[in-house]
């Protein structure tokens, strides 16, 4: 199988500082607001770099969401970052209203999404934010699953008219994505091709899918594993030609099975080329404290889960 | 003074416009609109400077944002009557296919709109954003944008506020209709909201009232009083005390008219009482 190297762990969300900081050397038009959570989201570089256009809104999240759908209206291009609980949840309605239905250029750009914030607990956990935001028409989902896809993901954003989501973590993990990567928006990426099942993972759990199928691999089975880095607009067409020829699916993410990629390929597939499938993904719980290694574990959301769901779906061909 | 003679007319026939408007579809909300007649002609016709034709951007002009976007007859009136689209658009009001929407939105492509808005309580966050994007552009032009009073009831307005004046935005004007209605009644009744002027000041901002929001020329005074106050470090408001159905006897002081549609009878009647002055559509 393919081999992937980490090249040291890191967070997704320094991913993202990074990327804003490239952005404020290359597009005079990228500004960025922040919900007083600055150093959360990595984005000191590109405020010591480009003070005048870095707007700490302080904390009333609905406030910059509007901020945000207003400073489009001038041309330029709005980076929000907070957590993304209250980047989703608690700002659905100014999302809706002012920033996807009047389809304004806004980056809504979150950090600490799903279980691996940790121990804050489940009042700082979110695992709804893509159902929230994939189904608002118009809204591009994202979620990148290392410190380089991120990075690359934020930068290409930019250069993407209309409203985007871009989910991100909090807690340090493998950087295994080339360094160099062109993110396309909407493509998934073929990790590692296979015979026996398709693992479909998005965000932290494509590593742990990398890790089940070098384990499945010594039990003889072939596991094709691909990233799907964006949920919406969702590349169908990758999906289809995996499962056509595995003839089984296991779907995996850091967020509820209700609202999340697996149940977005799902809906597709019913209608397509119905398929066996099985979802690593939360099941309608909240989360709860804990590290985040735990809490991987508790919820099954590591390589184990994919390994045994794996063994489930083959079941079920 | 002729000029305003010529206004008014814009003003009557707006007032004709907006209760034809929610007649036929036996929809939509004239009191207000009603209300905010004379400061709508008066921002458009004689306040604003505007470019001509319509981009997204609006750069190097005055740029309005409507929050309490309920009031969208009186808006399409005058943005139609204004240039933005044909006067005959205006009887595709809350039709389907047509561009003007129950409440305002860009997502038909409609000229003069910039945001969507209905959902109470947001347009004064954009209305930030927009101003502080024309800073950034060292545009001097002006952003103004209208709320009512109850939706003042809204919590982001109160963040949007703190902001305006913590961040001294001061090329924003906020104009409050404050007609003392909301859907339930008085506002004083539905949830009192104390002496808004006070608030307003104690947030930051530099506060002026207009006693006669619909006396045109009160109107126009008070709106130039405010842009001689921006650019001084201080978000601007104006306290518009005006009459929701105002011109039409049987809708003024009350607050029933706030979402209703007269009857082919109401609607000869409030006509009656709005002559004709620059065609109908």
């Amino acid at each position: 199988m393919t081999k992937y190297i980490d090249q040291g762990k890191n967070d997704t969300r320094s991913g993202f500082g990074a990327g804003m900081t490239e952005l404020g050397r290359t597009n005079p038009n990228v500004v960025a607001l922040c919900a007083d959570l600055i150093g959360s989201l990595k984005i000191q570089t590109f405020i010591d770099e480009n003070p005048e256009r870095f707007f700490q809104i302080g904390i009333a999240e609905a406030n910059m969401m509007g901020i945000a759908a207003g400073l489009t209206i001038g041309g330029k291009i709005p980076f929000t970052g907070t957590f993304a609980n209250f980047s989703t949840g608690r700002v659905y309605d100014q999302i809706r209203q002012s920033i996807a239905y009047s389809d304004k250029n806004v980056k809504i750009c979150a950090s600490h999404a799903g279980i691996t914030l940790g121990e804050d607990g489940a009042t700082h956990q979110i695992l709804e934010d893509i159902g929230l935001m994939k189904m608002l028409p118009g809204m591009v989902v994202i979620n990148p699953c290392d410190y380089n896809q991120t990075k690359a993901a934020t930068i290409a954003i930019a250069d993407y008219e209309g409203p985007v989501y871009l989910r991100f973590g909090r807690p340090k993990v493998a950087n295994f994505t080339p360094p160099d990567q062109k993110f396309e928006i909407g493509k998934a990426v073929m990790l590692n091709e296979g015979t026996d099942v398709t693992i479909v993972a998005t965000g932290h759990l494509v590593w742990e899918s990398l890790l089940a199928a070098e384990a499945l691999e010594t039990q003889g089975i072939s596991a094709e594993v691909i990233n799907i880095h964006t949920i919406k607009p969702l590349d169908a067409e990758a999906v289809l030609k995996s499962v056509k020829k595995t003839g089984c699916i296991v779907t995996a993410e850091e967020h509820n099975y209700l609202g999340g990629l697996g149940e977005s390929i799902a809906g597709m597939l019913a209608k397509q080329h119905p398929t066996p499938q099985e979802f690593i993904a939360t099941n309608d719980t909240f989360g709860e404290s804990g590290t985040p290694a735990q809490l991987m574990e508790k919820y099954g959301l590591n390589n184990k889960a994919i390994q045994k769901a794996v063994l489930r779906v083959l079941d079920r061909k | 003074m002729p000029e305003i003679e010529k206004l008014q007319d814009f003003v009557t026939q707006t007032r004709r416009d907006i209760l034809r408007m929610v007649h036929k579809v036996n929809s939509g909300h004239p009191g207000g609109s009603l209300g905010c007649t004379e400061f709508f002609v008066a921002l458009y016709h004689e306040i604003m400077t505007l470019k001509d034709g319509f981009d997204m951007d609006g750069k190097n002009e005055d740029l309005f944002f409507l929050s309490n976007g309920h009031i969208s007859p009186v808006y399409y009136s005058v943005l139609a009557r204004k240039g933005y689209f044909p006067v005959a658009e205006l009887n595709t009001f809350r039709l389907i296919d047509s561009r003007l929407q129950g409440h305002p939105t860009t997502h038909e492509g409609l000229p003069g709109i910039r945001i969507a808005s209905g959902s109470l309580g947001q347009g004064m966050s954009v209305a930030l954003g927009a101003a502080q994007a024309k800073k950034l552009n060292n545009d001097d032009t002006l952003i103004y944008s209208l709320h009512g009073d109850g939706e003042l009831q809204e919590g982001q307005n109160w963040e949007a506020i703190m902001y305006a004046a913590g961040k001294k935005v001061d090329n924003i004007i906020a104009t409050i209709d404050l007609n003392g209605k909301q859907i339930d009644g008085a506002t004083d009744d539905v949830l009192p909201m104390g002496d808004l002027k006070l608030k307003f000041e104690a947030f930051g901002w530099d506060v002026l009232e207009i006693k006669e929001g619909n006396d045109l020329a009160a109107v126009i005074q008070g709106l130039e009083d405010a842009k001689s106050r921006t650019g001084q470090g201080k978000p601007v408001c104006i306290l518009l005390y005006t009459m929701m159905g105002n011109g039409v006897d049987f809708m003024m002081h009350t607050h029933a008219w706030h979402g209703k549609a007269p009857n082919d009878e109401q609607l000869e009647n409030a006509l009656s009482q709005n002559v004709e002055t620059l065609g109908d559509y």
